[in-house]
Formats: C-alpha cells, sequence, structure tokens
C-alpha cells in the first residue's frame, strides 16, 4: 500500500479508536449513574485513544520510511561483488543510483546483468518491506487501539493528558521557527566551509575577480574559475546605494506628510494606495525593470556629454542592463517600506513635544525638522537599515534586469552583477554538490545571511530601545 | 540677545522675528512641496506601473486569427477507420491545413508554399481540429469546416504593431509576404481576438500555444501545500506565544527566531529547500511538495505575527469568565479565544499565501523555473508556478514569449489583488472590536 494510503488507514483508525473510547466511556459513566462519574468528559476519552492509537502508528511509519532506504541499501551492498565495493565512493554511489533508478523504473537504462540483478533485488527488497510496512501498520493500530479502549476508566485522568500533547503540540510548532534557522545555518555553513576548503577564504572575501565559469589560470584552486567576491559585494553595494537614494528621501518625506500635514481622508486614500507597491511581485519589478526601465534610460542618456566645468563627461555610455535601471525600480518597490516603518516611528514622538515647539513660535515644518526629526532618529536608522538588507537580499529585481558579468565599477551605467544574481546563475540547473562552483553559491549564502541577520538584529534592537524611550 | 555695539538703537525681537518671517514661510511652503512631490513620485510610479503592465499585458490576450475553409478528407488525414481513436489522434493534421493555404493563396511553387507556411502557425491550427475531432469525428470527416487559424506569432507581432513609428517586426518578412498580409486585412479575413487558448493549455514551445494553465494549476498545488502547513503551524505557534509560553530566556529564543526570519532575504529559503530538502531528505525536485514547504517556512512569520495579534485583541475578560466557570487551559483557548481570534488569523494568513503566490526567488534555487508543459495533477508531480512562468517567457528571446509573460503578470496581479481584497474584506465583515 502507498504511504498516502497507510496515512488515511492510520486516520481512519484514529477516528475509530475515537469512537470506541468515547462510547465505552458513556457505557462506563451509564452504568455509574451519569457522566458527573467519570474523571473527564467523554470527549477527552475519545481523543486520548485516538492519539494514543495515532501518534505511535505515525511515528513507526515515519521512521520506517525514513530508514528503509538506507537499508535495502546495505544490503544490496552486500550482494555486490567485492570489486565493484573496491571502487572509489563516488562511483560507487553512481552504480547504487542506477540500480535504484532501475528498480525504481525511472530509466530504460539497462546495466549489466549483475546490475540488473542488483536492481531486481531491491526492487524484491522494497515490495517486502512495503508488505511488512503495511502488516505492522495495521497489527500497532490494532494494538494501541485496543490498549487505548481498555485503558478507559472512570478514575482515568484523560483530560489532562491530552491537554499535555496539546500543549506539547503548541510547544513543537512554536520551535520550527528556531528548527528553521538551525537549519539555514547548518544549509549554509556547511556547504561553505566545504567551498572554503578549495577555495581560499582570503581569495574569496578580497580578490577581486569572479568568473566562475572557466579555469584562466593553471594553478587555479577549484580549477574552475576565479572567486574573487569582491566585485559582487561593490555590485551589490551600488544598486543598494541606488536604491535607497531613491526609497529614503521619498519614503521619509511622504511618512512626513502623512504623519504631520495629512488630513485623514488623504491618510486613508494614500496610505493603502502606497502599499500596493510593496505587494507587487518582485518578478513583475523585474519584468518592469528590465523591458521598460533599462531601455528607457539607455535611450536617454547614451552618447549624452555632460558639460563639466572645463571638461565634459561623455559621450555617456550606457549597457542595457544598466546597474541604474534595477536601482531605481528596487527604490521604487521599498519605497512603501521605508514610509511605513518611519510612519510608525515618527508618530510614537510624543505629541508634547511637538507642542511645545510649536508654542514657541515655530512653524510646522521647523518643528518637523528641529524637534521630531531628532526625537526619531534612531527610529528612522532602524528604518533604513531594515531596507537596506531588504535591498541587498533582493533577487528577482536584478535577476532578470543587470548582467552575470561582474565588473568592479563604481558607475551606475554600466552593468554589474550582485551576491544574489550569482547565487542564482550558479545553481540554476547545476547540482553537483562537490564543485566549486555550486558551492560558492552556498558561500555567498552565507555573506548575505550573516550581513541581512547583522544588519535586522540591530536594526530591531535600535527600534525597540527607541520605543522604549517614550512608552 | 541682541548685543549691538552702537547702543541705543534697541533691536526689538519682534523685528528680528519679522525680518525672517516671510523666508521661514517660504521654507514652510517649500518643505510641503517635498512631501506632497514625494507622495506625487510613489503615486505616479504606481500608475505608471500599472499603466504599463495593463497596456502591455492586453496585447497578450489577445491574437490574430484567419478564417478558413478546410476540407477534412480521411486520405489526407491518413484516417482509415474513424472509429479508431488512436488514428484520429496521429492523423496529420498539419496537410490539411496546408492544402487549405496554398489554396487560399493560390500559390504552387515550393518557395512560395513556404513562404505561405512561414505566415501561419500550422501546427498550432492543426490542434484545433484535432480537439473538434476527437469529439465528433464521425460527423465531421470527409466534411469541409471552417476554423480559425492562428497567424504565425511574428505576423502576430507585426499586426499588432502597425502604424507605430519603425514599423517593428517587418524586416522578419519579404515583400510577397507582406503583400499577402496586406491582402488578407483588405479582404478582412484577418482579426483580432481573446486567444481563450491561453487560460486552458498549459506551457508549450511556441509561443503561439503556450498558455497559462499548467503554471496556475502548479501555484494552485503550492499554495495549497502552504496553507495546510503554515495555517495550523502557525496559529498553533502564536496560541503557544500568546497563552502558553512563560517568560523565560527560551520563549525569548523562540520570539527572536521568529522575527529575524520574516527579515531573512527568500532567496536564503531557497538555500535550505535546496541543501535540506532536496539534497539531504531526497524530495523529489521542481515538485510544489518541496516549493510549498519552502514557501510555508517563509510565510509562517508573517501568520504568526498577525495570529499573535489577533490573539492579543480578544479581551482578558473573555478567557477569565471562562475559566470563572471551569474551564481547562485547553477549553478556553479553543473554545473561546481560538473563535474570536480567528477573523484576524484568517486575514494574516490570506496576506501571508499572497507574498507567496508571488515569491519566485526560493522556487528558482529549487527548479521550478523549468519547462513544464502538463498540467500537474497532484503535489507529487513536476510543476512550475506563476512567477516561474513569468521568468520563463522573460528569459525566452522570442518576441511572442514576452507578450505571453506580460498577459500572465495580469493573471498574477489580478489573483494578487483578489485576495487582498478578501483579506480586506474579511477584516472589515469579521473583525469584532471591543
Amino acid at each position: 500500500m502507498s504511504l498516502s494510503t497507510l496515512i488515511v488507514i492510520i486516520l481512519i483508525g484514529a477516528g475509530i479508536a475515537y469512537t470506541f473510547g468515547r462510547g465505552r466511556s458513556l457505557m462506563i459513566a451509564g452504568r455509574l449513574g451519569g457522566i458527573q462519574h467519570l474523571h473527564s468528559l467523554p470527549f477527552y476519552y475519545g481523543a486520548q485513544a485516538a492519539l494514543w492509537c495515532g501518534i505511535p502508528c505515525l511515528i513507526l511509519l515515519a521512521l520506517w520510511v525514513a530508514f528503509d532506504d538506507a537499508i535495502i541499501r546495505q544490503i544490496v551492498m552486500q550482494s555486490l561483488s567485492s570489486e565493484q565495493l573496491k571502487l572509489p565512493e563516488q562511483e560507487l554511489g553512481l552504480l547504487l543510483n542506477t540500480i535504484e533508478s532501475i528498480a525504481s523504473g525511472v530509466t530504460s537504462l539497462r546495466g549489466s546483468p549483475e546490475v540488473m540483478a542488483a536492481a531486481e533485488r531491491v526492487s524484491g527488497l522494497r515490495q517486502t518491506s512495503q508488505l511488512l510496512l503495511t502488516v505492522v501498520v495495521l497489527c500497532g493500530l490494532v494494538m494501541a487501539g485496543a490498549w487505548a479502549w481498555a485503558k478507559v476508566k472512570p478514575e482515568f485522568r484523560a483530560r489532562n493528558s491530552v491537554e499535555c500533547v496539546f500543549t506539547l503540540f503548541l510547544l513543537a510548532c512554536s520551535t520550527l521557527a528556531i528548527f528553521t534557522t538551525v537549519g539555514i545555518i547548518f544549509s549554509v555553513i556547511f556547504e561553505s566551509i566545504r567551498f572554503f576548503g578549495q577555495v581560499p577564504i582570503t581569495e574569496f572575501i578580497f580578490g577581486t575577480h569572479w568568473s566562475p565559469q572557466m579555469a584562466i589560470r593553471e594553478d587555479q584552486a577549484g580549477s574552475s574559475g576565479a572567486f574573487g567576491a569582491v566585485p559582487l559585494f561593490t555590485g551589490t553595494i551600488l544598486i543598494s546605494a541606488i536604491a535607497m537614494i531613491v526609497a529614503v528621501p521619498t519614503g521619509l518625506m511622504t511618512a512626513i506628510y502623512l504623519s504631520e500635514y495629512a488630513n485623514n481622508k488623504v491618510r486613508a486614500v494614500v496610505k493603502p494606495l502606497l502599499e500596493i507597491l510593496a505587494g507587487i511581485p518582485t518578478v513583475v519589478y523585474g519584468f518592469f525593470a528590465a523591458l521598460t526601465v533599462a531601455p528607457a534610460i539607455k535611450d536617454l542618456l547614451n552618447g549624452v556629454e555632460i558639460p563639466l566645468l572645463a571638461f565634459s563627461i561623455g559621450p555617456l555610455d550606457v549597457s542595457g542592463e544598466s546597474a541604474l535601471a534595477a536601482g531605481l525600480v528596487m527604490g521604487v518597490m521599498i519605497i512603501p517600506f521605508v514610509s511605513s516603518l518611519s510612519d510608525d516611528v515618527i508618530n510614537a514622538v510624543p505629541q508634547s513635544l511637538r507642542d511645545g515647539s510649536s508654542a514657541l513660535g515655530s512653524t510646522q515644518s521647523e518643528t518637523v525638522k528641529k524637534v521630531v526629526l531628532p526625537a526619531a532618529l534612531p527610529g528612522i536608522v532602524g528604518a533604513i537599515l531594515l531596507a537596506v538588507s531588504r535591498a541587498i537580499g533582493e533577487t528577482m529585481i536584478v535577476v532578470m534586469a543587470v548582467g552575470t558579468a561582474a565588473k568592479l565599477t563604481a558607475n551606475p551605467l554600466e552593468s554589474v552583477t550582485t551576491v544574489t544574481v550569482q547565487m542564482t546563475t550558479l545553481l540554476i540547473g547545476d547540482h553537483e554538490f562537490d564543485s566549486a562552483k555550486t558551492l560558492a553559491a552556498f558561500a555567498l549564502g552565507l555573506v548575505l545571511f550573516v550581513m541581512t541577520l547583522g544588519l535586522n538584529f540591530y536594526a530591531l534592537r535600535i527600534v525597540k530601545k527607541y520605543r522604549e524611550q517614550y512608552d | 540677545m541682541t548685543s549691538t555695539t552702537k547702543a541705543p538703537t534697541k533691536v526689538k525681537t519682534i523685528d528680528l522675528v519679522n525680518k525672517n518671517l516671510k523666508k521661514r514661510y517660504r521654507a514652510e511652503i517649500r518643505f510641503r512641496a517635498y512631501g506632497i512631490a514625494a507622495i506625487c513620485f510613489g503615486l505616479l510610479c504606481l500608475a505608471f506601473l500599472f499603466y504599463n503592465i495593463v497596456g502591455k499585458g492586453a496585447r497578450g490576450f489577445q491574437y490574430h486569427f484567419v478564417a478558413m475553409e478546410v476540407n477534412l478528407d480521411t486520405d489526407t488525414l491518413g484516417i482509415a477507420d474513424i472509429n479508431n481513436f488512436d488514428q484520429i489522434l496521429a492523423a496529420n493534421y498539419s496537410a490539411v491545413v496546408k492544402r487549405s493555404l496554398y489554396e487560399k493563396f493560390q500559390v504552387s511553387s515550393r518557395k512560395d508554399k513556404r513562404l505561405v507556411r512561414d505566415l501561419f502557425a500550422v501546427d498550432a491550427s492543426g490542434y484545433k481540429i484535432q480537439d473538434l475531432l476527437k469529439t465528433d469525428a464521425a460527423k465531421l470527416v470527409n466534411t469541409t469546416i471552417s476554423i480559425d487559424a492562428l497567424v504565425d506569432d511574428k505576423v502576430d507581432f507585426y499586426l499588432k504593431r502597425l502604424g507605430e513609428v519603425g514599423e517593428p517586426g517587418k524586416e522578419h518578412f519579404n515583400q510577397k509576404q507582406l503583400e499577402w498580409i496586406a491582402q488578407l486585412q483588405q479582404e478582412g479575413g484577418v482579426e483580432k481576438r481573446i486567444n481563450i487558448a491561453f487560460l486552458t493549455s498549459g506551457d508549450s514551445a511556441q509561443s503561439e500555444e503556450a498558455g497559462i494553465l499548467s503554471a496556475v494549476m502548479g501555484s494552485f498545488y503550492l499554495l495549497l501545500v502552504t496553507l495546510s502547513l503554515s495555517f495550523p503551524v502557525g496559529i498553533a505557534a502564536a496560541i503557544y506565544l500568546e497563552e502558553y509560553a512563560p517568560k523565560n530566556k527560551w520563549t525569548d529564543l523562540i520570539e527572536i527566531n521568529i522575527n529575524n526570519l520574516a527579515a531573512v532575504p527568500s532567496i536564503i529559503f531557497g538555500l535550505l529547500g535546496l541543501a535540506i530538502l532536496l539534497s539531504f531528505f531526497g524530495l523529489p525536485r521542481s515538485t510544489p511538495l518541496v516549493g510549498g514547504l519552502v514557501l510555508s517556512l517563509m510565510t509562517l512569520p508573517t501568520i504568526i505575527i498577525s495570529s499573535r495579534a489577533a490573539i492579543k485583541a480578544v479581551p482578558p475578560s473573555i478567557r477569565e469568565a471562562a475559566y470563572g466557570i471551569g474551564a481547562s487551559k485547553m477549553q478556553v483557548t479553543i473554545h473561546h479565544v481560538l473563535p474570536l481570534a480567528m477573523p484576524g488569523m484568517l486575514t494574516g494568513t490570506i496576506i501571508g499565501l499572497a507574498q507567496a503566490l508571488g515569491e519566485s526567488a526560493p522556487l528558482l534555487m529549487i527548479g521550478m523555473a523549468a519547462f513544464i508543459p502538463d498540467v500537474p495533477g497532484g503535489v507529487t508531480d513536476q510543476a512550475t508556478a506563476l512567477p516561474m512562468q513569468i521568468f520563463q517567457w522573460f528569459r525566452n528571446a522570442d518576441a511572442g514569449f514576452n507578450e505571453k509573460a506580460s498577459a500572465a503578470i495580469m493573471v498574477l496581479i489580478l489573483f494578487l489583488i483578489t485576495m487582498n481584497a478578501l483579506a480586506v474584506w474579511a477584516r472589515r465583515r469579521l473583525e469584532r472590536r471591543w
């Protein structure tokens, strides 16, 4: 029986256990003269029976599924000839994979008779395992159900045990966040360590040449290219800086106007409208940046000469994938982020400060500039840091609108590449986990994770401290 | 504060104020103007973005068709037995379409024939006949039917941009072909219509046949997995943190983690899915199952944070009343707090799902940017998602696909607007205020 059928059967079994447990408690109660003689309500007896019956079976099932492939693999390994076992680890793994794919019928590949026999054996073992699993689960279901049914007694504290399970479930769900973080850290760090085993960490952080595709020097570590990530960092910083130049003044002025000047009506209309900008998927922004903004910038600026005192800049050579286009569009995307965060911060400044300033005769703008903004400054800095972390982690806009050629430049009209762009280009379609090329993506991921985590942590602390100041 | 070297004339403060007043008022007006300009900039960007999306997208929904008579004789089709379904599936539909085309344009030389063929999507038109025959072969065979043949995507591109400067797309055709196109237009045989097939078919290598159904279904399964995981887990976590958690280091750690996860770039979640779910657990690549798992981890913080806010909004008096009549903690939570907080939780969940629907970067990492023409039938089938489909079409050099991408963007935005409207509606209608 397939896994999903088994799960359904276990659930049905649990349902039956519930009915029986509840029925038995009611029967006992009837004999004693009413449910007030039971410790718990009949529902809890039923639920207790269902949990005691279903949870062990589900755990059994999970363990079985987790380990049966490994066990079958071990059995097959023993049946292989000794010379095959002497193969290097990678080739052995490949051989086993071939056997397994032949056994599951996903390839039409044919191997040597020996391999075919092993494949036959694997599929035989799999069938046995399936059958055994079904039998074990069914037996377990019946036994656990009978045991739980027998446990239903008037003095049995069913409610307490059910509530205990419930609390444990809640706790498990809330710790998932921790497990996710741990999972992220592990997945990034392990591969990064392997990467730094092939490419020295100093070359990665300080190297100025990035071309993971081909070997350029003979003595190149990892023998598949150069992994100096500085051009990626500068590219990321350049694009994020352009985005911030757009987003911070606009977002901040919007927040100031909405919280200090605008009346409720305007606010009720403008705020949700601007929030729409934050809800548009990034792939749409990327499309917009690549097909509308970038060509427009190119048409507008290409070949233009800018007179500057005695000499002139230009004629400008604008790339079709300029950092400027991506940065501008990213900035527009971040405007609502900056404005709503700063809005919160500005609103948290006590009204008394504004009143005091007005009483001294300052105009509204003077109040904002000299009283409200300085008071709100830590919070605004926190908001900007959060926005920066969002900008450097942004993926789709840059993937679609800038190129993949790493160039060490500060010219916004040229094409640069970013950390996230390289991560996607390195990982799309390539899944050998031991090539330096793939592992480099994880090292970049580590850098990105550490940077954003640091920024967020710091920003959240600033914001929190600031909030406490006026609470 | 007024220290002047020539003692007698005392300067009054009011004069100083008056002197600067005009300047200060001007500064005030300027400051206000900056604010208004900032808001206008934001709104203009929004308007331009939507104008751009709608303008481009509307084109993607339309296509040019040419009404044409096709004679379905069994010899050309190669059907010997009309009751044999396999033969109907394998019949040579392109042949009958081609023949009708040659007759329509009265061409006989090989070169002209090829030029005519290049103007039409012969295969796509053939599939249309196949669909008709699949249902009603016996009646239609050996008759002449009229179908709307699809023009080639280059012709469609050209026709949609007629009258624009530089005549984009014109360079693909030679003089003869241009004359034929002009002739078709004069006769009124070519017609621009909504392309229904775009909504009812899957991806294809030919832009005129490509549709978004497979991507929409892929997104649907993704959201199904995401919803069924993140909704119960998110609510349970929120209940634990609000109602059960003791104030200790462990709880603080959980809270810090949730806040940080909310700000981790989405591409990092893709790495998690790649390294842990695909490599370590060996789950199948490019499936909604893996994508949904990753997206549910991503949406969890959103759902937890909004659910906690909803639980916090339930007044303590309700809990105390329930405790007062002897309810246990679980009963208080499940019977009283949860139902009252449910509208807020649902709102948060819908917003979280809307985010998940538009998310692309993590899906890119786990290989969902793949060419998948078949409509997925379950969560373990290979599938793509709407944002991934847009990305795929965007990367395709063919101009026809770019148009499809704009149309798909409209569909995506439509879904998002619907979901957000639903969330707003749920908040307005269901949320109670105490």
